[in-house]
């Protein structure tokens, strides 16, 4: 501690014993002591807790105090960019992976590589926090998604869960009653409709920078073929992956498309007995391909950037990140701690085995993905609504997508 | 105002000009009267002359994400402009934000009069079903426009049961998924949200009617309509004016209430300027763009505000 900032405090501590509160605490804000600040989008549990406590267990590790602000999701990019037009960044950042790119190419954030040890760690995480080569960002667990389906529906009915599109779209169709569709997804109008929709696309060799190919036009041929069938509910437009959730946990849906995260929801729920598959593929023996999702860590550059890498490190070992996936119901972004945490949670198997075939949402399009990302689920909507044809639709997006990459 | 009370007497016109001293004291007078308009002005600078500034130049540079950090943004003329005023979208957009304020304000007008004149006759509990018709108002967007969103669900909303079971409709109404219906649904949901204000101020526009009028014309052998069509709409109009106006301002501006609803979806059916603009520069990270886009959202309301002031100016001359 140098000795002004010493002075400052021991000046503070007389003004408060004198005159109870007084400016002291925009002082001690100003130059915490051995704080160090992260900023978060947890505001919901588990997630919460767990950061918490992992912040905890390793601010006493490194013998610093960590302070979290928490917002939401959608106000974490706009604040860290005024907090770099102030220079006033926090020290740590826990982003979503696809807005990484935004943040590294500002200049702001710390290359990572030969600061901190992410030997053992799955490619495709690595990716995932990688802008122009570099790695700027680091996630301790990820995710992606994959097929929920109601175990008593299915043995009622006498199926199989799919493995196929032909099979999902068939038994889709059968399990559709009437309160109950076969399937719920989300394909709301923001980037969780465009991530639940790129299984699709990229499991059927389409691309995000090649929308208008004949791989994507018939994986969005067949995938708005689900809502025309009437499988899906056209609700879905609206819904939020916590929404389809909601759907499924009422019984108004056979199967779902979702993530990890919501396995600890989905267990709370007594009487539900439900079944992890990988998401159904185009013919028998395709891999999915979905998108690695999930939140990683991120160094601003700044005086306590060191301090901060230490910390980082601490939540990588592979001890925090095997308790941080297992409250987060999260895949460890390391191949051996995934191994020992899906013998305690079997239905994490599934989600594993998506990671090493999983792919990073920005990796071609870098900083030029959310604009792609909104042409996308236009398309979506327009070809869900018959607005468009899903030739057309995705034609408009290309074009819409292509601007967008030259503009950035 | 009290500094004006010690002005010293000027002598009227006289072949002597006022001494110096006079001079002086009538200059620190004018300060003195200035001064009072020194903190709204400053107010007025600092938080809509600097924001409006920094908006207008931000719409003639390359705004990114890079240039919040170092603060460089190349200026690139009107590109953001040409952008958007060639993108499908623009035309699109405006249009949704014409029907969107247009039939918002007719709606929330004539319900909140109706309302008005219904709650000008004394009964048992009118004050307080006046006073619980507030709420509405009360409520933050977010609340009402999310309870919207379950009632307007196409599957298990309330609003479809009920229309079922009456037999109204034959299919649940894809309200908040179908183009042809998203706008529609949002329209009303704001229309919910704007009739207290419509009602309260059209009430007190009321309350100053002289019940004499009424009586005379009762005298006169009016009907309710003749006291409508000649007393009641004349005398309210100056008010009616005003609800309007202000009305058509926030309108114009409306943005929480579709966001939390459609997100300005399905396929850009309920997209205005003021969404479009919020995902130009948020979600697209296209500042420059997004920026350009609430200029033209600010001239419209600046427009519809200048007529504004014309017709209180004009009001006020005739009095």
């Amino acid at each position: 501690m140098s000795t002004r900032i010493r002075a400052a405090t021991a000046a503070c501590a007389a003004f408060t014993l004198s005159a109870s509160l007084g400016g002291c605490g925009l002082i001690t804000a100003e130059t915490p002591p051995n704080t160090l600040t992260v900023a978060d989008y947890y505001t919901a549990e588990p997630g919460n807790t767990a950061l918490t406590e992992i912040l905890k267990t390793c601010g006493r590790a490194t013998g610093v105090n960590v302070v979290r602000e928490v917002m939401p999701r959608a106000q974490l990019v706009p604040k860290l960019l005024r907090d770099g037009a102030a220079r006033t960044l926090p020290d740590l950042v826990l982003s979503d992976n696809p807005d990484l790119p935004k943040l590294a190419s500002t200049g702001a954030l710390l290359p990572l590589k030969g600061r901190t040890d992410t030997t053992g760690f799955y490619k495709s995480v690595l990716e995932a926090g990688t802008y122009n080569g570099e790695l700027y960002g680091v996630a301790p667990g990820v995710n992606g998604l994959a097929l929920f389906y109601d175990k008593a529906v299915f043995r009622k009915a006498g199926l199989e869960p799919p493995k196929t599109w032909k099979e999902l779209r068939d038994s889709a169709a059968e399990l559709t009653q009437t309160h109950r569709y076969g399937l719920a997804l989300s394909a709301v109008g923001t980037e969780e409709g465009s991530w639940q929709y790129e299984p699709f696309l990229w499991g059927n060799g389409g691309e995000l920078d090649g929308l208008g190919s004949k791989a994507s036009v018939d994986s969005l041929t067949y995938w708005s073929g689900l809502f025309g069938d009437g499988s899906v509910s056209k609700s879905a437009l609206n819904w939020q992956q916590s929404d389809v959730a909601e759907q499924f946990i009422g019984g108004h849906a056979a199967m779902m498309v979702n993530g990890s995260w919501q396995l600890a929801a989905l267990d709370a729920e007594k009487g539900l007995d439900y079944g992890v598959v990988p998401l159904p593929v185009p013919e028998r023996g395709d891999t999915p391909v979905t998108p690695l999702g999930g939140e990683v860590w991120a160094v601003p550059k700044g005086e306590r950037q060191d301090k901060a890498t230490e910390v980082l490190d601490c939540v990588l070992s592979p001890e925090n990140m095997y308790d941080w996936a297992r409250l987060r119901a999260d895949v460890p972004a390391r191949p051996d701690v995934a191994k020992r945490l899906v013998k305690r949670q079997p239905d994490l198997a599934p989600f594993i085995a998506g990671v090493p075939a999983a792919r990073a949402r920005t990796t071609e399009l870098g900083t030029a993905y959310p604009a792609v990302s909104e042409a996308l689920y236009t398309a979506l909507h327009q070809s869900v609504t018959g607005t468009l044809s899903p030739a057309r639709a995705l034609k408009a997006a290309q074009r819409d997508a292509r601007s967008a990459v030259d503009d950035h | 105002m009290t500094t004006v009370v010690d002005r010293p007497a000027v002598p009227a016109a006289g072949p002597t000009p006022p001494s110096s001293d006079a001079r002086a004291a009538a200059r620190r007078t004018r300060l003195a009267r200035m001064s009072f308009y020194v903190p709204s002005v400053l107010y007025l600078l600092l938080f809509f002359g600097y924001p409006i500034t920094a908006n207008v130049v931000m719409s003639f540079q390359d705004y990114t994400v890079t240039s919040f950090y170092d603060g460089d943004a190349p200026f690139n003329g009107f590109a953001n402009y040409t952008a958007i005023f060639t993108d499908d979208l623009f035309g699109a957009s405006l249009w949704h934000t014409v029907v969107f304020t247009f039939a918002s304000l007719v709606a929330q007008f004539a319900l909140g009069l109706a309302l008005a004149l219904y709650f000008r006759r004394r009964f048992p509990l009118g004050s307080v079903l006046r006073a619980l018709l507030l709420l509405p108002w009360l409520l933050p967007l977010l609340v009402s426009g999310t309870v919207f969103r379950w009632l307007l669900d196409q599957d298990y909303g309330v609003v479809n049961q009920v229309l079922l079971s009456l037999h109204l409709v034959s299919d649940p109404v894809p309200w908040l998924v179908s183009p042809d219906h998203a706008m529609a649904a949002v329209v009303i949901a704001n229309v919910w949200i704007g009739v207290p204000f419509n009602m309260v101020i059209l009430y007190g526009g009321l309350q100053s009617i002289p019940p004499q009028l009424y009586e005379a014309a009762s005298l006169d052998g009016a009907g309710a309509w003749g006291k409508f069509r000649h007393i009641t709409w004349p005398l309210l109009r100056p008010v009616s004016a005003v609800v309007l106006m202000l009305g058509l301002i926030y309108t114009v501006k409306a943005f929480d209430v579709v966001m939390v609803l459609t997100q300005g979806g399905p396929a850009d059916a309920t997209q205005l300027l003021s969404t479009w603009s919020y995902q130009l520069s948020f979600t697209n990270l296209q500042f420059g763009r997004g920026a350009a886009v609430s200029n033209v959202l600010i001239v419209i309301a600046m427009v519809f505000a200048l007529v504004y002031l014309r017709a209180v100016r004009a009001e006020q001359s005739e009095r």
